[in-house]
């Protein structure tokens, strides 16, 4: 089986997607194989789809992608044991087309995202494991399957194949991630009746709401916990470091179970019935944890190169992003008759480094080790936050000043002044 | 709260089990048993994969693996876990994902 190819992508979801989509589209011979039954069997997330980053590949996606509700609220709630404080923020602006962020199934949305690369002139495959990279000296030629004399070759090789990113580590293109690096999160699909769901959230039509979560629940580890609606489900998970679920052997089913009976979320998901039950990693070691992304014959795109924005929980923008822009990296060296050397596969990085991509990354570099080493930031202020927003709307007799006085005291009690202006100083410049 | 089942859980997933090829094992289970003190694998693998036997042997039955990579990365001292995708077509195949 010597047929050679343009470029070879290994994995469906939204980099690979991206990349295959943008290089048949350009007429280029392209393959890609993916080891699911469908594309979308093997993939899991939240799950939020925003939409700049597609329109950048297809345009008109809104015409016959599967969307599930388009976002018009998000809410951000800090919670204690038995309560929450937080902020909403609902715009009409986001209730005008075209809609910025959906929510998606992503079983669907890959498969149709499949269908349009199918339809650009990619050969796609599935049910087939990428098992090795194929070298000749020091060069990527192409990749070895678990299928019958499964050696296919490429010029180039774009490795899409999801946080784990087992054949850049096979090829000793990086080391194994460390536990730091990467959050577990656990997640349900909860199904309830779309009138039940609007009258819950408080929305109509095709309107969606979003809670992101920090406090108690994720039981001290650094973390947080989300709840989607689609249209006729909720998607509600919780996602900690791996290194603080490592440490504290905490089991992640047992934390999302308990999550759901938190006072502030089980009546939103009462009498729903569960579906799905998945698990999946989230690469959030940031800027400073990037493997290197091109080589001699390669590239990585997606959550393969650790390409996630953790404080802005964005990941799957950022794929398909780096799938397009690998893909144009490509092109232009194809059209030029250029070979795809790692000097000149550079132009992907070059490129990428122009976009909101690596300028969020950068931006953020010193968050997570700044989580890391401040857990406190999930454990104490969640408690404080809510005690003094208790001590003040409890009615009961004691006068405003002294209430004041006790919060005051409570916050430098738990954290001291220091501790205070370090904390606000840590996040300014995590921030900045 | 200790009463959490994984398997009722895992009973509303698609698998299509390749059975006789676990796609992770076990590289040497005297690691596990003597020099593993603190054994996150049967705790964190979020399928419950991993069993700890009362005689510190641990248990790893892969039918309800959800290919996370969880087991892999968390045996960061001992890297005693041999892990690779299950052949194309099987394993957890998610309705929803």
């Amino acid at each position: 089986m010597a047929e050679k190819f343009d470029a070879i992508i290994v994995g469906a979801g939204p980099a690979g997607n991206a990349a295959a989509y943008t290089l048949a589209k350009a007429g280029l011979k392209v393959l890609q194989l993916e080891r699911g039954e469908s594309p979308g069997t093997k993939n899991v997330q939240g799950a939020i789809l925003y939409s700049d980053a597609l329109e950048k590949i297809i345009p008109d996606f809104r015409e016959d992608a599967p969307l599930e509700r388009h976002l018009i609220e998000q809410r951000m709630w800090v919670l204690s044991d038995d309560s929450h404080i937080g902020t909403h923020y609902r715009s009409d602006d986001f209730n005008k087309e075209p809609y910025n962020r959906y929510t998606i199934i992503r079983a669907q949305f890959d498969k149709w995202f499949s269908s349009k690369v199918r339809q650009a002139g990619a050969l796609v495959i599935c049910e087939t494991t990428v098992l090795d990279l194929v070298k000749d000296d020091d060069c990527v030629v192409g990749v070895r399957t678990d299928r019958e004399g499964g050696f296919i070759y490429a010029d180039v090789v774009i490795l899409a194949d999801g946080v784990n990113s087992l054949l850049a580590k096979k090829a000793g293109f990086h080391l194994e991630i460390d536990p730091k690096d990467v959050a577990l999160a656990v997640k349900e699909i909860h199904f309830l009746p779309q009138e039940t769901i609007e009258s819950r959230f408080n929305i109509s039509g095709d309107e969606g709401v979003v809670i992101e979560m920090v406090g108690k629940i994720t039981q001290g580890m650094v973390g947080t916990g989300f709840l989607y609606t689609n249209k006729e489900s909720l998607t509600i998970g919780v996602g900690c470091m791996l290194s603080d679920f490592k440490q504290q052997k905490i089991s992640p089913y047992a934390l999302l179970e308990q999550m759901k009976e938190h006072p502030s979320i089980k009546p939103l998901l009462a009498n729903s019935e569960m579906k799905e039950y998945t698990a999946h990693l989230i690469p959030e070691g940031g800027y400073n944890a990037m493997p290197k992304i091109y080589g001699a014959g390669w590239m990585i795109v997606g959550d393969a190169g650790m390409f996630v924005n953790a404080v802005h929980r964005e990941g799957s923008n950022l794929a398909m992003t780096t799938g397009r822009i690998a893909a144009e990296t490509v092109i232009e060296l194809a059209a030029q008759n250029k070979p795809m050397t790692a000097a000149n596969l550079a132009l992907y990085r070059k490129s990428l480094d122009e976009t909101f991509v690596m300028k969020d990354m950068k931006k953020y570099k010193k968050m997570p080790e700044i989580l890391h080493k401040n857990p406190h930031f999930f454990t104490a202020y969640p408690e404080l936050l809510n005690r003094a927003a208790h001590t003040m709307l409890k009615v009961d007799g004691v006068d405003k000043k002294s209430k004041e006085k006790e919060i005051r005291q409570s916050f430098v009690g738990k954290r001291s002044l220091f501790g205070l202006l370090g904390d606000a100083f840590k996040l300014w410049r995590a921030f900045e | 709260m200790n009463a959490v089942k994984v398997e009722e859980k895992l009973f509303q997933n698609r698998y299509r089990v390749d059975a006789g090829h676990p796609h992770i094992t076990i590289k040497n289970p005297d690691t596990c048993r003597v020099q593993c003190k603190t054994q996150e694998c049967t705790v964190c693998c979020p399928a419950g994969c991993y069993t700890a036997e009362g005689n510190g042997q641990v248990v790893l039955i892969t039918d309800g693996c959800l290919e996370c990579g969880t087991c892999r990365i968390i045996c960061s001292e001992h890297r005693n876990v041999e892990w690779e995708y299950p052949r194309g077509g099987y394993g957890i195949l998610f309705k929803f994902g």
